[in-house]
C-alpha cells in the first residue's frame, strides 16, 4: 500500500503569532515551527497501516526552507521518505491553491492512501481533505476516529456532534484524522539516526508540473483586507467564595438575564 | 437583486438555528434563498420564510443524506452554475466547511472560513490564533463562499418577509459516481439527552481536570441541564476518559462561541482558549486565584468547585421556580 501524509508545519502554538504587516501573511520567521498536531496522528495511523497491511509511507510537505527540520521528524517516527514542495513562489497560497499544489504532487507519486490532519492550528480551516478528495476524484473520509483496512475496502468511524457515522468507500481515499484515533509514537534514538539517511526529494513548481500562476498570494481567492490584534477583555469581578460563592454567581446571571 | 444562497441544515424538519444566522446575514447582502436537501421541506418552510427565504430550492431525495458530502455539494454548485448568486453561506461546522471546501474546488471560488460577521459587501470578520487576532477579508475569485460559525450572529426574524414566501421549488440534480464515494452505513446516536449540540448551543459549560472525575461530571451535567446548556470539557478531562472526546473544546477539538461560557476546573491553558475566548461572556469557577483563565472571567468565583457548583445549581432552580 502506498500511503502518502500530508504534514504541515505550523508556527508553535505557545507562543504568540502574528501577521506580518506587509501582506498580512503568518509571520513564519519569528516562531518556532513543528508538525501541526493532528498531522502526528496521521502519520501514526498511516505507520500502523503501513505495518499492518505491508507498504510505504510517505510524507508530503509544502513549506518553506525551515519545514524541512519537521519533515526529518517525520521521518524519525518511521516514514520511509518525503516529498519537499518548496518553491518561493508557494508563499501566501490559500486553501484552495494548496490543495491544487498538493494534488499535482500526489497525482504524480501514486497513492492508495492520503491521510491528512483534520485541522491546522495555524489556518484552521479543516478544509485540505475535502479539497483534496474533490480534486483527486477519490471518496472523502472525513474527520475518522478510527481507520479499518480491508482492501479494497475501507471503513472509518467519521465524528460527529451526536457520536459518530460508520463510513465506507473502495480504496484509493482521502481520510482526515481527529485526536482520538491513536496516540502517536516518540521517535526512537534508531529512528534518528535512521532517518538520516532517508531521501527526501525536494520540488519546485516546474518539478511537480505546477502552474506558477495559480498558486501565491498575488493568485489567492481570498484576501485579507485588514487586521488587528483582538483588544483585551475588560477585567472582570472575580469573587472569593465565602460560603457564598454559588449565591453570588447566580445572582451574577440573573444580572445578565442567563437565569 | 441578486439570490444569496444558504445551505439549510435542518433534523426531520426542524430547521437548525444556525440556518436562521445565515438567513440574517444573508438579507444584508442580497435575497436569500435556502437550499434543502432531504424529505420533510414543508415542515420547515414556515421557519424559512420567517427568517426571510424568499424561496427553498429542494433536492428531495435520500442520497443527499446517504454519502459524505459530496452530493451535497454538487447540489450547491449545479445551482451556483444556474443562478449565478452573489454568494454562498454554509453553518460553518466541521462537515458545513467540508461542503464549502468541494464547492469551492467545483465552482472554483474562495471560502472564508469561521466567519463571526459579514457585512453586505460580503467583507468577513475572522478571529484567528486562538481568537488573538481580528482580520476583514474577502474573496476575490469565483462565487464568494463563506462558513459562519455557529452563534456569532443574532438570528433576527424578517419583519418585511412578504407572504408567501419561502416558495418550494424542486430541483431535479442527479447525483454523479463521484459523489457517492463514501457511503455513510451507520449514524451512531451516543448518549447526549436532550441537550443542545456544543457548536450550537448559547450556553456552554465545561468541566476540567478539577471535577476529578467521570462520576463527578455528573455536577458538570446538573449545571448544564439547570441553564439549558451543552456540556463541554478539557483536553485534560477527555483524555483521562472522564468526558468523551467529541465534547472537548481547544485547539484540537471543538471552537465554541456561545452567548455564555462556564469554565469549571479549568486552568485556562492557551490551548483551550483556542476554542472559548470569543465568547460573549465568560464565567469562571477555579480555586486557583492565579489560574490564567480568570484573565477571560466576565465573573469568577475562587473557590471550590464541589461547593460552588452544588449551592449555584440550587440557586437557578430557585430563581426559576
Ligand atoms: C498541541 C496541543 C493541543 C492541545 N489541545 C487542547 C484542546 O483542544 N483543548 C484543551 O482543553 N486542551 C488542549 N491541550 C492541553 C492544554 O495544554 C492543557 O493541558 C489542558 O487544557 C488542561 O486542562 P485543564 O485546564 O482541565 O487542567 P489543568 O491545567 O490541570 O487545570 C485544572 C484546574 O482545575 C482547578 N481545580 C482543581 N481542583 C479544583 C476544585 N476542587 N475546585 C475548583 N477548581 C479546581 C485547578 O486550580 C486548575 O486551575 C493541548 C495541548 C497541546 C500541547
Ligand atoms: N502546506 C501543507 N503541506 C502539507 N500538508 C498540508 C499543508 N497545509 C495543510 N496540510 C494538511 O491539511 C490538513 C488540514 O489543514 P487545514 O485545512 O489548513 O486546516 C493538515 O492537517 C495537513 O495534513
Amino acid at each position: 500500500m502506498n500511503i502518502v501524509v500530508c504534514v504541515k508545519q505550523v508556527p508553535d502554538t505557545a507562543v504568540e503569532r502574528t501577521l506580518r504587516p506587509g501582506d498580512a501573511t503568518l509571520d513564519r520567521e519569528s516562531v518556532d515551527g513543528l508538525i501541526n498536531e493532528l498531522d502526528e496522528y496521521a502519520i501514526e495511523e498511516a505507520l500502523r497501516i503501513a505495518e499492518a497491511h505491508g507498504g510505504e509511507v510517505t510524507i508530503l510537505t509544502m513549506g518553506p526552507q525551515k519545514a524541512a527540520d519537521s519533515i526529518r521528524k517525520a521521518l524519525s517516527m518511521g516514514c520511509d521518505k518525503a516529498v519537499h514542495l518548496l518553491d518561493d513562489g508557494l508563499a501566501g497560497s490559500d486553501a484552495l491553491q494548496t490543495s491544487y499544489a498538493l494534488a499535482q504532487v500526489i497525482t504524480r507519486t501514486g497513492f492508495d492512501l492520503v491521510i491528512l490532519g483534520s485541522e491546522s492550528t495555524d489556518a484552521r480551516t479543516g478544509l485540505l481533505a475535502a479539497m483534496l478528495a474533490e480534486r483527486l476524484g477519490v471518496p472523502q473520509l472525513s474527520l475518522a476516529s478510527k481507520v479499518e483496512i480491508d482492501a479494497p475496502a475501507i471503513r472509518i468511524h467519521r465524528q460527529a456532534d451526536y457520536g459518530y457515522d460508520k463510513v465506507e468507500a473502495a480504496l484509493p481515499a482521502v481520510v482526515s484524522v481527529v485526536e482520538k484515533i491513536n496516540e502517536p509514537r516518540y521517535p526512537s534514538f534508531k529512528g534518528i539516526m535512521a532517518a538520516k539517511k532517508k531521501p527526501v526529494e525536494t520540488l519546485s513548481l516546474a518539478d511537480a508540473g505546477i502552474d506558477p500562476a495559480q498558486v501565491g498570494l498575488a493568485a489567492a481567492a481570498t484576501e485579507v483586507v485588514s487586521w488587528a490584534q483582538r483588544p483585551p477583555r475588560q477585567a472582570g469581578t472575580i469573587v472569593k467564595d465565602e460560603g457564598d460563592g454559588g449565591v453570588k454567581a447566580a445572582e451574577y446571571l440573573a444580572t445578565q438575564k442567563f437565569i | 437583486m441578486a439570490e444569496v444562497l444558504v445551505f439549510a441544515e435542518h433534523t426531520g424538519g426542524e430547521v437548525k438555528k444556525v440556518t436562521c444566522e445565515l438567513l440574517t446575514l444573508a438579507r444584508r447582502i442580497g435575497e436569500p434563498a435556502a437550499v434543502w436537501t432531504g424529505p420533510d421541506a414543508e415542515a420547515g418552510r414556515e421557519r424559512l420564510a420567517e427568517f426571510g427565504a424568499a424561496r427553498v430550492y429542494v433536492a428531495g431525495g435520500a442520497e443527499f443524506d446517504e454519502y459524505v458530502t459530496g452530493p451535497k455539494a454538487e447540489l450547491l454548485a449545479a445551482l451556483v452554475a444556474e443562478k449565478s448568486p452573489a454568494a454562498v453561506l454554509v453553518a460553518g461546522t466541521p462537515e458545513g466547511k467540508e461542503i464549502a471546501a468541494r464547492l469551492a474546488v467545483k465552482t472554483g471560488s474562495g471560502v472564508l472560513t469561521d466567519a463571526v460577521d459579514l457585512t453586505g459587501e460580503l467583507v468577513a470578520e475572522q478571529s484567528i490564533f486562538g481568537g488573538s487576532i481580528v482580520v476583514q477579508s474577502k474573496v476575490r475569485a469565483g462565487t464568494p463562499i463563506v462558513a459562519v460559525r455557529p452563534n456569532a450572529v443574532t438570528p433576527a426574524p424578517d419583519t418585511q418577509a412578504a407572504p408567501g414566501a419561502a416558495e418550494l421549488v424542486p430541483v431535479d440534480v442527479p447525483v454523479s459516481d463521484a459523489a457517492r464515494g463514501a457511503r455513510i452505513t451507520e449514524r451512531v446516536m451516543q448518549e447526549r439527552g436532550e441537550r443542545p449540540e456544543l457548536t450550537e448551543a448559547s450556553i456552554v459549560v465545561s468541566g476540567g481536570r478539577g471535577v476529578g472525575g467521570a462520576e463527578s461530571f455528573a455536577l458538570i451535567e446538573q449545571l448544564a441541564d439547570s441553564l439549558g446548556a451543552a456540556v463541554g470539557a478539557s483536553r485534560a478531562a477527555t483524555d483521562a476518559g472522564w468526558y468523551p472526546h467529541q465534547f472537548q473544546v481547544g485547539q484540537t477539538g471543538k471552537t465554541v462561541a456561545p452567548q455564555l461560557y462556564v469554565a469549571v476546573g479549568i486552568s485556562g491553558a492557551i490551548q483551550h482558549r483556542a476554542g472559548m475566548q470569543t465568547s460573549k461572556t465568560i464565567m469562571v469557577i477555579n480555586k486557583d486565584p492565579e489560574a490564567p483563565i480568570f484573565e477571560l472571567a466576565d465573573f469568577g468565583v475562587v473557590g471550590d468547585l464541589f461547593k460552588v457548583v452544588p449551592q449555584l445549581v440550587e440557586q437557578i432552580g430557585q430563581h426559576q421556580a
